[in-house]
């Protein structure tokens, strides 16, 4: 098991967001969180990545439960410590790439914990050309970029910390459709070449199409986990998420 | 005015502004960093003068009695000395009194209010430990005056000046090529990124303090080597300054300190160089700070963000 989430507590001054939620993540899966808003994906998500608590303007605190990954609990460590020791990345909702740096800074600034600068040119060959997008832009200034350029950008960042597990919140957010199943392609090849997924999503259509299993969170509680196949057939999925 | 006194205000506005640009520079980097106006940063200006008075008198001291240092080692030692142990101040006070807050999650007011009460202490402890009196600062390097075509002006004036700019282009390429400058950037446009980037908050926060303080002390000897005279409280209203022309800048912004600190330093030498022209002898120098704070509300009404602030956008 790589990552195992267990009995995790999160609250939000007087009000608890994860009621101790309990899932886990096998090395080369994807895993899908989906919910609507307000479930605490995002929170799930912060936690793991141990923003809650260390940043302060998400305001959150963990008080209880434990999130195991490789032997090791990740509430013991710090929040760059989940990146530079784990190799754990994160996309996060709302892409928030940095719009002062240019495309090549934004990726370069991902590597600040590495030191194998060979290796870091071949991952910046790869990202760009997983991306030609983001090479043809590279000298621009992040926030020049269009929402879907900038969303390949987070996705591109996150690779060039070289995690074995990144994290992804809601990558379809405001992306038309056809940027949706470019994006979600790519994420498809990003897990063949071995990096395994969590992917929070309120798309649980497409979630589910790529995901080989997944939890649905409601209010802080997981309801039901399965395979994908299994999810998407359940008359309370279809119900709920996947409009019919 | 003619062109040989043009040259000779244009030349003071220069080293005038290089203390409001270093100075300024330390109050935009933290708070591009941590949203924090810190309000001690003046009185880190006054400290980092008083260590560079101490290593000085203790090295012409030694100097004087035993064996010759020469004085540009004086000079040099007495900077980088400052330097180091003004940055060993600055980062205390982020340790000691910043960061407990900051990790409590306490309201920025607080931390704010905190960095007053930081500056206070330090004038107040410089004031018990060392009296009320003021201290001649000594003269590190002989003083040489030159002439050129009308024009005088004085060796120092152009050690100030040009290590300003050396320092200010320094910093600039600092920010661009190194990933630490990178980070100061990006956490200046979105602090809860910066860390799922694998960059450790508080290094960061504490290399903003060390760049920060060192600056302040360059500063404050530089100061103290023109003007000679230190006192306790001789941060007060040029940290005061320096904070304005931060915000006129664009706070955050580390050209718009240069900038702001620079046109801060021209307005005040103009306004009073102005009234020694005849016809204009009623702008006496009283009037200076007036047309110098006109000025920059203008510009702050005009542009509220700053000259070179930029209001920003999240793209959806």
């Amino acid at each position: 098991m790589l990552l195992e989430v267990k009995d995790l507590r999160v609250r939000y001054g007087n009000i608890e967001a994860l009621h101790g939620i309990s899932f886990h993540v096998e090395e080369g899966e994807i895993v899908t969180l989906i919910g609507a808003n307000g479930a605490g994906k995002t929170t799930t998500l912060m936690t793991i990545s141990r923003q809650i608590p260390y940043v302060a303007e998400l305001g959150g605190r963990v008080v209880g439960g434990s999130i195991m990954y490789q032997g090791e609990d990740l509430l013991h460590y710090k929040p760059h410590e989940v990146v530079s020791k784990f190799g754990i990345s994160q996309v996060p909702e709302g892409r928030r790439i940095f719009g002062n740096l240019s495309v090549l800074e934004n990726l370069m600034l991902a590597t600040y914990s590495r030191k194998d600068k060979a290796q870091i040119q071949k991952d910046l060959r790869r990202v760009f050309e997983i991306f030609p997008r983001l090479e043809e832009r590279k000298n621009q200034r992040g926030e020049t970029l269009s929402g879907g350029e900038q969303q390949m950008l987070a996705v591109g960042r996150a690779l060039m910390t070289r995690g074995r597990l990144m994290l992804l919140d809601e990558p379809s957010m405001g992306l038309a459709p056809v940027l949706v199943r470019d994006i979600f392609k790519t994420l498809a090849e990003i897990n063949a070449q071995g990096t395994t997924i969590l992917l929070v999503e309120q798309n649980a259509n497409m979630a589910l199409k790529l995901a080989h299993r997944g939890y649905v969170l409601e209010t802080g509680n997981i309801v039901l986990e399965g395979t994908s196949e299994e999810l998407a057939n359940n008359p309370e999925v279809k119900k709920a998420y996947l409009g019919g | 005015m003619g062109l040989d006194i043009f040259l000779q205000h244009f030349l003071n506005a220069l080293q005038w502004g290089s203390f409001y640009a270093l100075i300024a520079l330390g109050y935009t980097m933290v708070y591009g960093v941590l949203l924090l106006i810190n309000f001690a940063h003046g009185d880190i200006f006054m400290v980092g003068a008083y260590i560079g008075f101490f290593i000085a008198t203790f090295l012409l001291g030694i100097g004087g009695n035993s064996f010759a240092i020469p004085s540009w080692l004086i000079l040099t030692l007495t900077i980088l000395g400052s330097m180091v142990l003004t940055s060993g101040v600055g980062l205390t006070i982020e340790r000691v009194a910043y960061r407990p807050l900051r990790e409590r999650g306490a309201n920025r007011l607080y931390v704010v209010i905190t960095a007053l009460m930081i500056g206070l202490f330090l004038e107040y402890l410089n004031l018990s430990l060392l009296g009320a009196a003021d201290r001649g600062f000594p003269e590190l390097i002989q003083t040489d005056v030159y002439t050129v075509g009308g024009v005088s002006f004085t060796n120092v004036k152009l050690i100030v000046i040009g290590l300003s700019v050396i320092v200010m282009v320094a910093l600039e390429v600092f920010l661009r090529r190194t990933k630490i400058g990178m980070a100061m950037r990006a956490i200046s446009y979105d602090k809860v990124a910066v860390p799922l980037m694998g960059v450790p908050m508080n290094a960061i926060i504490a290399a903003t303090f060390v760049i920060g303080s060192s600056l302040a002390a360059l500063a404050g000897i530089m100061y103290g080597s023109a003007y000679h005279v230190l006192s306790f409280d001789m941060g007060i209203l040029i940290g005061w300054k320096a904070f304005i022309a931060a915000v006129v800048g664009g706070i955050g912004e580390v050209r718009g300190a240069m900038v702001g600190g620079f046109l801060l330093g021209f307005i005040e030498i103009f306004v009073v160089a102005l009234g020694q022209v005849p016809g204009f002898e009623w702008l006496s120098s009283t009037y200076r700070d007036l047309v110098a704070f006109t000025v920059l509300l203008v510009i702050l009404t005009v542009k509220p963000t700053g000259l070179f602030g930029v209001a920003r956008r999240q793209k959806v």
